[in-house]
C-alpha cells in the first residue's frame, strides 16, 4: 500500500478537527505517517494511535516557527523521503498552502490546493473561479502534495488502533538560510464567537451598518453565528480586517449566510456564494445581492435585525 | 541618499471577474477573451513605485520592471503597468507555455527573472484572480533560493533588508529578510494609482522586451501542459444561484425572517 505523509503543525494539547480530517483522508489512501512540528504531548500521540497512524516523525530543530515556511518545507521534504510517501497532506491554511508550494518544488511534486475530497486513485476535487466550477485534478508526478479544506469530511477513527513509534528527521541545513525571520508577534484577543472560516452560520454587515455593528452582533449571538463584514466595513475601521469575507478576505461556505447592508459586489460574492442558504437585508431593491438571495428583505437593517434577534430569543425561550 | 533598487513586479493578465468566466480552453483553462491586468497585482506595482519614488525614482536609477507571462494579449497588462509608472516592461510569451500550472509558471518566471538579472526585489500580488492558488510566489522563491514574504500588509526596505507586517487571524507579526527576496502584497498595503494623461503619453516611449523560451534557456518540454505537474481531468459548471423570495418590510420582516429560518431548520 502507498504511504501517506500528514503534516500537523503544533498539535498542542489535542488535535483540531481539521487535523483529524487529514488523518482520515490519509488512511483511505494508504499507511499514514505523521510529521509534527512542535511539542508532541501524550494525548496527541494517543489520538494518532486511535486514527491508525503507523509512525510519527519529529524535526531535529526546535526553531522552525521562527521563520516563514522555508525550513518547514525543507523538513517535510526530508520527512516525505524518509517515509517513502507518495502523497503529502497538509491543511489548507495560507501557511499550509505556502509550505505545500515550496515542498512541491523540492519533491518535484504536483500541488493541488483547496481540496474537498480525494479519490482512491489520488484524483482531487475542488471548486474554482469563485465557486462557479467544480473540477477534478490529479498530479502527474510520482508524489503529490494536497492541501485539504477544513470541514470537508467527517473524521473517523481507524477500525483498529495502532502503536506508532516516533523518530527524528534531520532538518536540511539549507532550509533556514534563505528564510524570512519573524521578529515579533502580537496575539489578538479572541471574540468568543465561532471561527468565521468554518462557522455553521455567518451574519455579515457592510457599509449599511454605518459604523454600528451592534444589530449584526445581536443577531449573530441569537443564532450562535460568527460575524463577517464587507471590505467597505473593514476599511472604515468599524470591525477588524479578520472579519472580511470575499476575494481578499475569507471564503466561507456556511449553512446560512445573512448579509445585511451589503450591496453584493463581485469581490464580496466571491467569498460567500457557495453558502447553502443566503438571506439578504438591504434598503435598495436594485441591490445585486438580491440576485443570489434565497430570502431577501427590502428594508432597514436597524429595524429587521433587532426584531429577528428578539423573535429568536422569544422562540428559544 | 538611500540605495537604488531594481524591482521586478509580476503582473498577470486575467479574465475580468465582472463578466461570467468559463473553463472553455483546452485542458479546462480559462477563456481569456475579456482580460485585464489582475487587480490584485496593481497593489504590488503601487508598492514598487512607492519604494522607487522614495529613492528618487527613475532619474536616480531605480528600476521598476513589469513582467508578465502569457499569450499575445498579456502585453496589455505590461502596457497598463507602464502607464501607471513602471520604467520598463517584459513580456514572456511562447506557444509552448499554454496550460502551465503553478510549477511550470514558476519555472518559466524564475528563468526570466534570472535572465533579467541583478534584481533586489520581486513583488507579486497576493493571488491571481483566476488561478487563486497563491502558489506562484512561494514556488518562485524556492526555485530562486530566495526568502519569501507573503501577504505583506506593509513593506519597507532599508540597507539591503526588508521589513514587512503580516496579519493572521489570531496574531499580527513583523518579519525581516535580506534582499533579494520575493514578496507578495495584500490589498491592505496601499491604494493603487490610476494612470494619468502624462503617464499614458510617457508609456508610449517606454520599451517592452519580448522574451521567448529560447531567450531564457527553458526547454519547451519543461513548461506548458506537458511540463505541468498537475492536470485537470473534469470540470463542471455549477448551476448559477437564482433569486428566491423577496419581500418588502411592512413592520414584521424580522418575524418573517425567523419563520423562514425555522422552515429551513436553521434555528
Ligand atoms: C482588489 C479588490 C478586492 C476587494 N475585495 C473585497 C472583499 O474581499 N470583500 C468585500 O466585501 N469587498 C471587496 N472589495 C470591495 C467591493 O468591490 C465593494 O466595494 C464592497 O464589497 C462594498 O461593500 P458594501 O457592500 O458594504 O458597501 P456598498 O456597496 O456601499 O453597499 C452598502 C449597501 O448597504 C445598503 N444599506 C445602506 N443603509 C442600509 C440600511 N440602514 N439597511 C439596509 N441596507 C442598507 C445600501 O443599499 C447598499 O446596497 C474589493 C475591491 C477590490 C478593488
Ligand atoms: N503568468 C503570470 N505572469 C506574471 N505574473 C504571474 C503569473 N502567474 C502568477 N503571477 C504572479 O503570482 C501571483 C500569485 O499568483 P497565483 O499563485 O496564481 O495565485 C500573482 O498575483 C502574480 O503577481
Amino acid at each position: 500500500m502507498a504511504n501517506v505523509l500528514v503534516f500537523i503543525d503544533n498539535p498542542g494539547d489535542a488535535l483540531k478537527k481539521s487535523s483529524l480530517e487529514l488523518l482520515t483522508v490519509g488512511r483511505d489512501l494508504g499507511e499514514t505517517v505523521v510529521a509534527v512540528n512542535g511539542e508532541l504531548r501524550p494525548a496527541v500521540l494517543a489520538a494518532f494511535a486511535e486514527y491508525g497512524v503507523t509512525s510519527v516523525l519529529q524535526p531535529s530543530a526546535a526553531d522552525l516557527d521562527d521563520y516563514l515556511v522555508a525550513p518547514k518545507a525543507a523538513y517535510l521534504a526530508a520527512a516525505a523521503t524518509a517515509a517513502g510517501a507518495s502523497t503529502v497532506l497538509l491543511e489548507n491554511s495560507s501557511e499550509g498552502k505556502e509550505i505545500a508550494a515550496r515542498l512541491g518544488i523540492r519533491l518535484n511534486a504536483g500541488v493541488i490546493t483547496d481540496v474537498v475530497a480525494v479519490d482512491a486513485d489520488g484524483t482531487a476535487h475542488k471548486s474554482v473561479l469563485a465557486g462557479s466550477y467544480t473540477t477534478a485534478a490529479k498530479a502527474t508526478t510520482p508524489v503529490s502534495v494536497l492541501t485539504l479544506k477544513a470541514n470537508s469530511i467527517t473524521p473517523e477513527p481507524a477500525p483498529a488502533a495502532t502503536a506508532p513509534g516516533t523518530s527524528t528527521v534531520e532538518v536540511p541545513a539549507d532550509g533556514g538560510s534563505a528564510a524570512a525571520r519573524i521578529t515579533s508577534r502580537e496575539h489578538k484577543v479572541a471574540s468568543g464567537r465561532p471561527d468565521l472560516a468554518d462557522a455553521r452560520i455567518v451574519v455579515a454587515g457592510g457599509r449599511g451598518v454605518d459604523g454600528d455593528f451592534g444589530p449584526v452582533e445581536e443577531l449573530a449571538d441569537a443564532l450562535g453565528a460568527a460575524v463577517g463584514a464587507s471590505r467597505a466595513a473593514t476599511d472604515a475601521g468599524w470591525i477588524s480586517h479578520d472579519a472580511q469575507v470575499g476575494q481578499t478576505g475569507k471564503t466561507v461556505s456556511p449553512q446560512l449566510y445573512v448579509s445585511a447592508g451589503i450591496s453584493g459586489a463581485i469581490q464580496q460574492k466571491a467569498g460567500m456564494q457557495t453558502a447553502k442558504v443566503i438571506v439578504a437585508i438591504n434598503k435598495d431593491a436594485e441591490s445585486p445581492i438580491f440576485e443570489i438571495a434565497d430570502f431577501g428583505i427590502i428594508g432597514d437593517l436597524f429595524d429587521v435585525l433587532p426584531q429577528a434577534a428578539q423573535e429568536i430569543k422569544k422562540r428559544k425561550g | 541618499m538611500e540605495e537604488t533598487l531594481k524591482i521586478i513586479v509580476l503582473v498577470k493578465h486575467v479574465p475580468d471577474a465582472q463578466f461570467d468566466r468559463h473553463l472553455n480552453g483546452e485542458g479546462y483553462t480559462t477563456d481569456r477573451d475579456e482580460s485585464i491586468l489582475s487587480e490584485l497585482d496593481e497593489y504590488a506595482l503601487e508598492a514598487a513605485l512607492q519604494l522607487a519614488e522614495a529613492r528618487g525614482g527613475a532619474k536616480a536609477g531605480n528600476q521598476v520592471i513589469a513582467l508578465s507571462m502569457g499569450p499575445a494579449g498579456a502585453v496589455n497588462a505590461v502596457k497598463k503597468s507602464l502607464q501607471m509608472g513602471a520604467t520598463e516592461g517584459v513580456h514572456l510569451t511562447d506557444s509552448a507555455l499554454a496550460g502551465s500550472d503553478a510549477a511550470a509558471t514558476s519555472l518559466a518566471l524564475a528563468a526570466a527573472i534570472r535572465h533579467i538579472g541583478g534584481v533586489d526585489l520581486v513583488l507579486t500580488g497576493m493571488a491571481s484572480t483566476d488561478g487563486e492558488t497563491s502558489l506562484v510566489p512561494a514556488q518562485l522563491a524556492e526555485r530562486l533560493g530566495l526568502p519569501q514574504v507573503t501577504f505583506a500588509s506593509s513593506l519597507t526596505v532599508d540597507g539591503g533588508r526588508l521589513t514587512a507586517r503580516r496579519d493572521a487571524d489570531t496574531y499580527s507579526e513583523t518579519v525581516e529578510a535580506p534582499l533579494p527576496a520575493v514578496v507578495s502584497v495584500t490589498d491592505q498595503i496601499n491604494e493603487p494609482r490610476y494612470p494619468n494623461f502624462k503617464g499614458i503619453i510617457a508609456a508610449k516611449r517606454k520599451s517592452i522586451t519580448t522574451l521567448s523560451l529560447a531567450d531564457i534557456g527553458v526547454d519547451a518540454a519543461q513548461v506548458g501542459r506537458s511540463g505541468s505537474w498537475t492536470t485537470v481531468t473534469t470540470a463542471a459548471e455549477r448551476p448559477p444561484r437564482t433569486a428566491g423570495t423577496i419581500i418588502t418590510d411592512e413592520g414584521d420582516a424580522g418575524i418573517k425572517l425567523v419563520d423562514f429560518l425555522a422552515a429551513q431548520k436553521l434555528l
